[in-house]
């Protein structure tokens, strides 16, 4: 019997729930701990304990809402996680809020998953944050979309009404370019197409929820990249001066000749220290320290590479922002980029478009403003050089925040993979 | 990426990023596993030596292999140990023995840290929590401000995307740092067998009976077991069906206890 607990040391793949507030998220979550009995005993008897003094109905949406305010008004608020395990693999679940107002969250959540299930009501159909968390998937980068018709035991488990909305959802993702790997008409109530068949549903012959699962693929390994080591500080240990830092994609190895941009300094690679230790090579996501040849003072934010690789500084970028902030971005606000440990002042320079988020029609050219969930196709006019990339090169590198008075108020990609010229409107 | 490799690594990556952004920043130590592990991936971090202070909050109800735990290991690991206790609310008397154990916890935990927060302006404080602790928890960003009520805003918490963070807090707030949030509990025993780290008597069995989660001495249940060595504490931990936290009154009393105690600024 596996469960919860018995995690043991191979990697989880993150995945994200989506959709239209009451589509059926919490549920489908609560379905996949029941089926793959992931669920403490005493977790079970929390529930039922706490069902019991407020008086509701037992549904599986309580299993993953945390919060008194959550059962009390049913809905989730804010982002929370949790794990099952199939015969293939192990797996975390991030539940997200549906609510327009919790936009900020819902990202929060999205940004650390893999790949998504976008989840459908067949009794209510496309509504306004279905299409919005599309978009955000599509603008997160996040390629591996599950498509879930649900409630079809609401619906007499009609086939054409999972054809139309199937069509109708693939031609709204098609423009986010986005393909999903499966549309399955599910009941995330009943337990319909997602450890098993059932309901009257024999005209459906594809993949449950737990095969499309599994046939997921886990992200591309950074570590055949060229080398990016954004230096995070400067620690001096035994009076060596240490560069600690995550090494964000590549290898880099002891005695390589490496160049520090934007200073465009360059030098070798003296030792690779760790506590009590030191190591020959280091490799992506390894968390270390850098001691160089010379005796440069490079600060952080600067980004180590070999030089046959190394990429462009900027001062200017074109990018996609995602805005977040109950309060607008107006043209002259003094903002912050953060991309990687690098932080910078910067402005936008111009609003190109400003895009609904959940229809994608163009609310307007060439604007000043940009309100909260609205996309924005701007340039963005930084004051000093930082190393800033594509986003299908240097995932890391290609990826921004945006902050004004110390808050993050939105999220940007550098040549996003979104055309938002697309043929929707 | 091994498992245990990625945490580390990720984690050392939040300390580094906490300590670069606040400078005035303490380590919670409870001196239980996980706080334990907290404090190893700090040493490991910043080459051996923590550049800064280690906190204890002492309510006077911990067990005595705490007290010694603790004196044995912040000597051997040059720590700089400060400890927090609620004096005035010992002398008015609460303790666990009074019947209300929300107050207890809130008095001697929550406001013996709030105190020694103001007297020492700690602008970050480092915690050891997981999310798969208590649901709660789930909710629970890396970096999480609290206002000068340490009350959680968990309704309006801010984004966290990327591994950017909340990198400043305004005057009388505090921030939150949790680097240990993607682990679980086997993690966090695969990873002290790993490493070696030394952990409190009190988790193997003795008599058939062995601590899994501790706090004070007076609101901690054992659990039946006979593990004695940490590979059969492992061994126990992948065939269980019942949680970590089972033992600890504060979560038991009533529905919602644990998430009015976060509410109110509990660790």
């Amino acid at each position: 019997m596996e469960e919860l607990r018995s995690r043991g040391v191979e990697a989880t793949l993150p995945i994200v729930i989506v959709g239209h507030v009451d589509h059926g998220k919490s549920t489908l979550i609560g379905r996949l701990l029941y089926d793959t009995d992931s669920l403490p005993t005493d977790i079970m008897e929390e529930i039922e304990k706490s069902l019991k003094e407020s008086d509701n109905p037992s549904e599986f949406a309580y299993i993953t809402d945390h919060l008194e305010e959550e059962r009390m008004e049913k809905m989730t608020i804010d982002t929370a996680q949790s794990f099952f395990k199939t015969d293939k693999r192990h797996y975390a679940i991030i539940d997200t809020p549906g609510h327009r107002e919790f936009i900020k969250n819902m990202i929060t959540g999205t940004s650390q998953a893999e790949a998504a299930i976008l989840i459908v009501s067949a009794l209510e159909g496309i509504e306004e944050q279905t299409k919005r968390h599309a978009y955000i998937l599509g603008m997160l980068g996040i390629k591996q979309v599950i498509l879930a018709i649900n409630k079809m035991d609401l619906v007499n488990y009609s086939q054409n009404r999972f054809e139309e909305l199937k069509c109708k959802l693939l031609s709204f993702l098609h423009s986010l370019e986005i393909k999903p790997n499966h549309a399955i008409p599910i009941s995330a109530r009943l337990g319909y197409n997602i450890a098993k068949a059932g309901g009257n549903m024999g005209w459906y012959n594809g993949p449950t929820i737990f095969e499309a699962l599994d046939q997921l693929e886990t992200k591309e390994d950074p570590v055949l990249k060229p080398l990016r080591f954004p230096i995070q500080d400067t620690y001096i240990s035994d009076q060596k001066k240490i560069l600690v830092g995550r090494v964000l994609s590549g290898k880099v190895q002891m005695g390589d000749e490496v160049v520090i941009l934007p200073s465009k300094a360059k030098t070798r690679i003296e030792s690779i220290e760790v506590y009590q230790n030191t190591k020959d090579v280091a490799e992506a996501g390894d968390s270390i320290g850098i001691v160089l040849q010379d005796d440069l003072a490079p600060k952080r934010g600067e980004v180590i590479c070999h030089p046959q690789y190394s990429p462009e500084i900027k001062t200017r970028i074109n990018a996609n922002i995602f805005w977040m902030s109950y309060d607008p971005l107006q043209a002259k606000d003094q903002l912050t980029i953060r991309c990687a440990t690098a932080e910078e002042h910067c402005h936008i320079e111009r609003i190109e478009q400003r895009i609904d988020s959940s229809t994608l029609e163009i609310i307007e050219n060439h604007s000043n403003i940009l309100r909260e969930t609205d996309v924005g196709k701007v340039t963005i006019s930084i004051d000093r050089p930082m190393v800033l990339e594509d986003f299908n090169e240097i995932e890391g590198l290609g990826r921004f925040v945006l902050t004004r008075s110390g808050e993050i108020c939105a999220g940007g990609i550098i040549n996003s993979p979104i055309s938002l010229y697309s043929e929707c409107h | 990426m091994e498992r245990l490799d990625e945490l580390e690594s990720k984690s050392i990556y939040i300390i580094r990023e906490a300590y670069y952004h606040f400078k005035d920043i303490g380590m919670l130590w409870s001196i239980g596993k996980d706080s334990t592990a907290l404090l190893w991936l700090c040493r490991k971090a910043f080459f051996g030596r923590i550049p800064f202070p280690i906190i204890h909050i002492d309510t006077g109800y911990k067990f005595p292999q705490i007290y010694s735990f603790r004196d044995k290991y912040s000597s051997e690991w040059e720590l700089n140990l400060k400890i927090g206790r609620n004096e005035d609310a010992i002398l008015e008397g609460i303790c666990p023995h009074n019947n209300d154990k929300l107050k207890c916890c809130s008095e001697l935990k929550t406001n013996a840290l709030k105190k020694l927060i103001d007297k020492e302006g700690y602008m970050a404080i480092l915690l050891g929590i997981r999310r798969d602790e208590h649901g709660i928890r789930a909710k629970e960003r890396y970096f999480s401000p609290r206002d000068s009520q340490f009350a959680w805003d968990y309704k309006n918490q801010p984004p966290e995307l990327w591994d950017q963070y909340k990198s400043e807090s305004e005057d009388s707030t505090h921030i939150r740092v949790h680097p240990l949030l993607d682990w679980n509990e086997l993690d966090i025993w695969n990873y002290i067998e790993r490493e070696d780290i030394p952990f409190i008597e009190l988790y193997r069995a003795l008599d058939g009976k062995r601590y899994r989660s501790i706090g004070c001495q007076t609101c901690c249940e054992p659990i039946d077991s006979d593990a004695k060595d940490i590979n059969s504490i492992i061994a126990e931990l992948q065939a269980t069906k019942t949680q970590e936290r089972a033992g600890r009154t504060q979560d038991k009393e009533e529905a919602y206890m644990m998430q009015k105690l976060r509410a109110l600024g509990y660790m």
